[in-house]
């Protein structure tokens, strides 16, 4: 096995999640594209993992794959030790655009992944207002989505994907539309969830700061084709006990870590775009 | 959410939905504490508004009438082909006291909500279908495109040429007429749901079926609801003219008949009445629409 796993964890406890040379090729308008190649990658159950890279490095297309929304071309993910086949409730999805209903209330939202687990009613009111109060949303059961902020209706989105109870949660760039304030405040609450919880997260996202401040271990996209450059360890402990955490200087180290490991890559990528758009523009 | 309903299958989105009277309020105001003659005060401000926006739109109406009333008495307009209101109105009366105003109004509406209510029963589940099913919308679209061009009148002698003059022909239309906009907006409103929404319904593991009756089919509640109200405005529409020809009862013969026998006034008393009924199921479903979308702010 030639797993990039350079952490030395338990080898004989089975990863909750294993990538097993993923590779995903797009064709369309008579070309292919490969998204993602030859992925390896092992995240232990109760980990808190982040995948960073630069845009258009098929972050979100992996986020798919593992939420069985779509299926590799090549290779395999495993959790618990079988195969993805579709969708589950073994999983659950954060979307950076909230997808919530927009003709239920906060409450009829989280009951929403309850529905289709096939909870019975009154559990479901129960449990829905349990959650909303962990996300800090008490009192706010009977708002629609169009009556609450940005960050209260990504709070409702956490609180539907930990209802249902999966394992795992996705998280595909969830607090990317907030403003700065109000993502610093979530990503507190995140980790207090996550602490709280104990779930496995894989969480995306393009901020390095974001990636340092949530990530166990930072895994790091190749531009397109996304292959995995390299995982960074972020053996930061009680992050949230610490006041301003950013900026300790430990925690500017990794940032600077992952920025240099970033910075080619985004320069390769708008390389890769400037040429595509040229050879475009020269066919035209 | 971005609305659902930029095809071109769909007609104009009504003013009413824009101007939302439930926006959406501020979240999590603190109480307002206020001295009870500030608020007498506000709420005799507030009156007073209120008072304004009925009298500003009761003006124009009001103006109407007065103009109707008074042109042909000063001798502005021909008294004879446009009698002063005030014996429109008495006609009207005499029509409605004798009964025969109830005989024809019975009949319109008979004929206008029979065909209307068809179509609202065919065009939905025919709408969903084709909405669901995308190579099914994409076969007839070009078909649907012909017959939503085609205006409904054009087809009225078709229809009495193939139904007779009796009530067949006269519902068949309306229900035809209806069943456009209808079935052209749940086409849409299927069709246009927020793709994330479903993505979101699927990563929960959700079927087909049951992501169609949780997520599909709310979401398309408030297109499918345009669609309907539209609708409601052509049964009135087709059902005068369809009642112009060949008919023994309705609001439109009576207009029809009216102005054949010269009692000018009669022909304006159903004119009235046809107008006014036009109004009340434009408000009726104008309410039923907001009711049912009341999400739909953005």
């Amino acid at each position: 096995m030639t797993s990039i796993d350079s952490a030395g964890r338990d080898r004989t406890e089975p990863p909750k999640i294993r990538f097993d040379g993923i590779g995903k090729v797009f064709h369309g308008r008579g070309r292919s594209v490969t998204a993602l190649q030859d992925i390896n990658l092992d995240v232990a159950a109760g980990e808190f993992l982040v995948l960073v890279g630069p845009s258009g490095c098929g972050k979100s297309t992996l986020l798919d794959l593992l939420g069985g929304l779509a299926a590799p071309t090549s290779g395999r993910i495993l959790v618990d030790g079988v195969p993805i086949t579709g969708p589950g409730l073994d999983r659950g999805v954060v979307f950076q655009q909230y997808a919530l209903l927009p003709w239920r209330t906060a409450q009829g939202n989280v009951e929403f992944g309850l529905e289709a687990k096939g909870v019975p009613r009154r559990e479901r009111a129960d449990r829905a207002r349990e959650y909303l109060h962990l996300v800090g949303l008490s009192g706010f059961h009977d708002r629609y989505p169009h009556e609450l902020s940005g960050g209260m209706k990504q709070r409702v989105a956490i609180a539907r994907s930990l209802a249902f109870d999966p394992d795992i949660l996705l998280m595909d760039e969830p607090f990317a539309a907030l403003d700065a304030q109000t993502r610093d405040g979530l990503q507190d609450e995140l980790l207090r969830i996550w602490q709280q919880t104990g779930k496995t997260i894989v969480f995306i996202t393009h901020g390095i700061e974001e990636a340092v401040y949530l990530g166990q271990r930072v895994a790091v996209l190749t531009s397109r084709p996304g292959r995995l450059k390299e995982i960074v360890e972020i053996p930061i402990a009680g992050r949230t006990d610490t006041e301003d955490l950013r900026s300790d200087p430990e925690f500017t180290r990794y940032r600077h870590q992952i920025w240099s490991l970033l910075r080619d890559e985004v320069s390769r990528a708008q390389d890769q775009e400037l040429a595509r758009n040229r050879q475009e523009a020269s066919v035209v | 959410m971005s609305s659902a309903t930029t095809s071109s299958a769909t007609i104009a989105r009504p003013a009413a939905l824009a101007a939302n009277p439930e926006a959406p309020a501020p979240v999590a105001t603190p109480p307002v504490v206020e001295r009870p003659a500030a608020a007498a005060r506000r709420w005799g401000s507030r009156a007073i508004s209120v008072f304004t926006a009925v009298a500003t739109r009761l003006v124009a109406i009001g103006l109407l009438a007065a103009g109707w009333e008074l042109f042909p008495r000063l001798g502005l307009a021909d008294a004879t082909f446009l009698p002063p209101l005030s014996e429109v109105l008495v006609a009207w009366w005499q029509l409605a006291a004798s009964g025969e105003l109830t005989a024809h109004l019975q009949a319109s509406l008979l004929r206008s909500l029979g065909g209307f209510g068809l179509a609202i029963v065919i065009a939905i589940p025919l709408g969903l279908v084709i909405g669901w099913y995308a190579p099914i919308a994409n076969l007839l679209n070009p078909l649907l495109e012909v017959f939503r061009n085609t205006a409904a009148l054009a087809l009225l002698p078709v229809f009495v040429l193939i139904l007779g003059l009796g009530e067949t022909s006269k519902v068949a239309i309306i229900l035809y007429a209806c069943s456009w906009p209808i079935l052209l907006n749940t086409v849409s409103g299927v069709r246009t749901v927020d793709p994330l929404l479903i993505k979101s319904a699927r990563s929960l593991g959700l079927g087909p079926v049951r992501l169609f009756q949780k997520v599909v089919l709310p979401a398309a509640v408030p297109t499918i609801f345009t669609g309907i109200r539209l609708a409601g405005a052509y049964s009135i529409l087709i059902l005068i003219a369809a009642e112009m020809v060949g008919a023994k009862a309705g609001l439109g013969y009576l207009i029809n008949y009216a102005q054949y026998n010269f009692a000018v006034p009669d022909m304006y008393a159903g004119i009235i009445t046809i107008s006014a009924i036009g109004l009340l199921v434009n408000q009726l479903l104008v309410h039923l629409e907001r009711r049912f979308s009341t999400w739909r702010t953005q």
